[in-house]
């Protein structure tokens, strides 16, 4: 057996705060083969970034960092002093962060940035560093080089930005790339793209990569081992075909159950086939016809009212035709980009449309008289990110009661905390959880409060604009759970917007899929999955990373 | 970039005309101009003759224009109190001004700067709390306060520097009289500009900790060690830069008010700046003065903004234009 390229013994991270020492991760150890992908996989806390960061020796106070070794080719690293670290830092193992818009310097251009790290860790003049930074950027896909090394992060998209990222890495030839999410920011198409060229270039320079993830599905596609994380702890560690197909612990199979497969039918559609029932449609509850909404961005006043060539126009949304039928879930996919929030913000009210209607019930709910009434009423939403959406200065009590009373449902403040009561109830929450502020709960709590508010004005329609996605999966399952039966119960309609495919197969009965603005496919859930038309439906789905495709 | 400059001049413009048409109204209607300028024996029929040569009987547009025609010029007609042309009294007086407020503004932005860097990179340590305490007294001490404790402890107590007025003058080419040149002129510099410069400066050290803290905290910088960069690289190459972006604005409105708002400075020390003349000219309502004092305040914010606007613009590429994303 060859020697290890890293090796990790007893690590430990503690965060000495001021209510008690917070142990971050809790004496692992692993190997890292020369050449070897590593996938680690765990939920939210689980330390896996906190592993990655104290071996590049980054941890800060009041973090620190307790480890019998780290060895890099057998030669200790822990312990070296920060002048020392320097040096290996970048020059022998590199790093690539999760988000791509913030890991660049904004005033540098890129070349710039480029030249400085390889100037600094190998012995070149500024003309050979250009050079060479020229090449690294035409490596990893960029094209044009030669004229784009002069342009600045903010000239390119995210997932051109994430590609410098990675030839900022790879500057100095280092022997082990530490990538934190390397692709989690991005669409999923783009996420493809990358994980591909994080592969070639690894594999063609021998370099071996530690892939921190959340996902198990860029994992089972990209990784050769993988190592299962959970509360600073390794749960489980081995091939990535073993694990995935053949868990031993527990929580390493609820982890697996819970990811939502895009290869697997949609249950309810399963269910209807049976009963023999497929084909019924109920009647119509949202109706959109014709929906465009166009954005002028033209820099000054007079390029707006009169035209010319610095006339700029972004048509978001084109031309939008759907309908949401009663007590179904209809959902919406593209990325990002594609127009899917703008709809959402139509439909709820807060955008106005620039051409073509939305009926509720009938009612066109931007034209007709009192549709603003109505459109309160019986339209809410629940937004993506439950940290950014629930007043972080009001009980959870009044959260909820705020439709109620905005509304004129209920004045009364008792009728009021017994509506509230029960509605954390149907939200499987404790009733006390109404004397509490939204921090003292986690993400997925905090989504089943913000949805317990969504029901509490009693609405028909409920948009949920990426409900899910800033949650673990385990909680992610959870939640869709809930919001399944909570249909049920109150015979809710839904509009699912999602980037995610694998969650809008198992939760919606129709799809639309949106790019660029326009609706290019739309129609029955399992007519689009299995047989999809448009190239793009085709493209997306193809570009999914799903714990299916074992490497 | 000359499109944008062009712009930011006419927007410039267009706010010294509401300036001017401000100042015209308070020259034109605050008390009648007429009566303060003539003696009290003048009969009705002088009274009329002079209001017929300053030319009040005409429309109130034509006024505003030859009002706006004679400041272009540097017209702004004569004091009441001293008899003389306000520009020429003004400029008399300007150098002083401007001598205090370079060298108090260069005080604030070095020590500024440098103290802000260091108690940001160190923010445990005994010298960053001490500055930090400092810095607290600065903000909160009214300046008036600060000169005459500085006057009582350097020029009263321990009698090393002068407490009041510029000391010798040299004149340079005609009419700028400057200080910086002699001993007693350096000397007498010294106690005014601490004074104006001291809150500016615990001002710019705040602002700098703050945002420089913020951006250590930023990815880049994260980015930046982990590829193994020096730590001066990162320090005063990533951080600095991006640290100075937030904080060009509102030094530059400060350094605006130094030169506005060193009335009070100037009153203690008796600096015959712009800002004493104008304090005197309020004392005897003399309203050619305080319009003509008004433009310059006007002027020197406008021209700020603009040199501020333009320094951002160098300084952050992502406001440069045609820089929006390429490619996928």
């Amino acid at each position: 057996m060859t020697e290890p390229l890293l090796s990790v013994k007893n690590l430990k991270v503690v965060f000495h705060l001021r209510r008690g020492d917070f142990t971050a991760v809790n004496g692992i150890s692993f190997d890292i083969m020369p050449g070897e992908v590593l996938g680690v996989v765990g939920e939210s806390g689980a330390g896996k970034s906190m592993t990655g960061t104290a071996i590049m020796g980054l941890i800060d106070r009041p973090g620190e960092v307790i480890v019998d070794e780290i060895r890099l080719k057998g030669e200790r690293i822990d312990n070296l002093p920060e002048e020392k670290m320097r040096h290996i830092r970048g020059r022998r193992i590199a790093m690539v962060m999760q988000d791509p818009l913030t890991s660049l310097n904004p005033l540098y251009t890129v070349g710039e940035q480029l030249v400085e790290t390889i100037r600094r860790h190998l012995p070149l003049s500024h003309d050979q560093a250009k050079k060479r930074a020229i090449e690294l950027l035409a490596d990893a896909g960029i094209p044009d080089p030669q004229s784009r090394i002069d342009s600045y992060p903010h000239q390119f998209s995210g997932g051109m930005r994430q590609r410098v990222v990675i030839s900022l890495a790879l500057a100095a030839e280092p022997e082990m790339i530490v990538a934190d999410e390397p692709t989690s920011a991005l669409d999923v198409s783009v996420q493809a793209q990358i994980m591909k060229v994080l592969k070639r270039l690894c594999a063609e320079r021998g370099v071996a990569v530690m892939l921190i993830t959340h996902d198990m599905g860029v994992i089972a596609e990209n990784a050769d081992r993988m190592i299962v994380m959970n509360k600073g702890e390794i749960v489980e560690t081995g091939s990535v075909g073993d694990i995935i197909n053949r868990p031993r612990e527990p929580y390493t199979k609820k982890l697996i159950e819970a990811i939502p497969s895009i290869k697997t039918q949609n249950p309810r559609y399963a269910a209807a086939v049976a009963r023999g029932e497929a084909e019924t449609t109920a009647e119509a509850l949202v109706e959109v016809k014709g929906l465009s909404k166009t954005f002028d961005l033209s820099p000054s006043l007079v390029s707006r009212l009169f035209g010319g060539k610095h006339r700029k126009l972004v048509h978001a949304v084109q031309d939008v035709s759907f309908a949401v039928e009663k007590g179904k879930t209809y959902g919406l996919v593209g990325e990002s980009g594609s127009g899917k929030s703008t709809c959402a913000r139509m439909l709820v009210g807060l955008l106005e449309p620039s051409a073509g209607e939305i009926r509720l019930e009938g009612t066109d709910i931007w034209r007709d008289r009192n549709a603003a009434a109505k459109r309160r009423s019986k339209i809410q939403m629940i937004f993506q990110d439950p940290y950014a959406s629930l007043n972080p200065r009001w009980r959870v009590g009044a959260i909820i009661a705020e439709p109620m009373r905005a509304l004129g449902i209920s004045t009364n403040s008792t009728e009021i905390a017994d509506r509230v009561a029960d509605l954390l109830e149907r939200v499987r929450l404790d009733p006390e959880a109404m004397r509490k502020f939204p921090h003292e709960f986690s993400g997925g709590q905090r989504q089943r409060i913000a949805i317990a508010r969504a029901l509490s004005s009693q609405p028909e329609f409920i948009i949920c604009d990426e409900p899910t996605s800033a949650l673990d999966v385990s909680v992610q399952a959870q939640v869709l759970e809930l919001m399944r039966r909570l249909q049920d119960e109150f015979g809710l309609t839904y509009l699912l917007i999602s980037h995610n495919l694998a969650v809008i197969r198992q939760m919606a009965d129709s799809v639309g899929v949106l790019h660029n603005g326009v609706m290019v496919e739309n129609g029955p859930v399992e007519q689009i999955f299995a047989n999809p038309q448009a190239d793009y439906t085709r493209m997306l789905l193809d570009a999914v990373p799903d714990i299916s495709n074992v490497a | 970039m000359l499109a944008f400059i062009i712009k930011r001049l006419g927007q410039s413009v267009l706010v010294m005309l509401v300036v001017a048409l401000i100042s015209f109204i308070m020259f034109r209607y605050v008390g009648d101009p007429v009566a303060s300028l003539v003696s009290q024996e003048a009969t009705m029929a002088d009274q009329a003759q002079l209001r017929e040569r300053l030319g009040l009987n005409d429309p109130v547009h034509e006024q505003f224009f030859r009002f706006l025609g004679n400041a272009v010029q540097g017209q702004f007609g004569i004091s009441y109190r001293l008899q003389t042309p306000v520009s020429e009294l003004i400029l008399s007086r300007l150098p002083a001004t401007l001598e205090l407020a370079f060298t108090s503004v260069v005080i604030a932005l070095t020590l500024g700067i440098l103290l802000g860097v260091f108690t940001a990179l160190n923010p445990k340590s005994w010298a960053s709390a001490g500055i930090m305490a400092f810095s607290l007294v600065g903000v909160s001490l009214p300046t008036f306060l600060i000169g005459i404790g500085l006057i009582y402890i350097f020029a009263v107590e321990l009698q090393w520097l002068p407490s009041f007025g510029r000391g010798q003058v040299v004149s340079l080419g005609g009419w700028w009289r400057t200080g910086f040149l002699t001993e007693s002129g350096l000397r007498s510099i010294i106690l005014p500009a601490i004074t104006l410069s001291l809150f500016q400066m615990t001002l710019i050290m705040r602002l700098v900790r703050a945002e420089m803290m913020e951006v250590l905290r930023q990815d880049y910088i994260k980015f930046a060690r982990a590829r193994g960069l020096s730590k001066r690289a990162i320090n005063f190459g990533h951080a600095l830069k991006n640290t100075l972006v937030p904080v060009i604005t509102i030094t530059g409105l400060q350094l605006g008010s130094v030169i506005a708002f060193a009335i009070i400075t100037e009153t203690v020390f008796q600096w015959p700046g712009v800002g004493s003349l104008f304090v005197n000219s309020v004392a005897v309502v003399d309203v050619p003065v305080m319009a003509a004092y008004l433009m310059f305040i006007a002027f020197v914010f406008v021209v700020i903004n603009l040199i501020v606007d333009i320094l951002y613009y160098i300084v952050d590429p992502r406001l440069r234009v045609g820089g929006s994303a390429r490619g996928t």
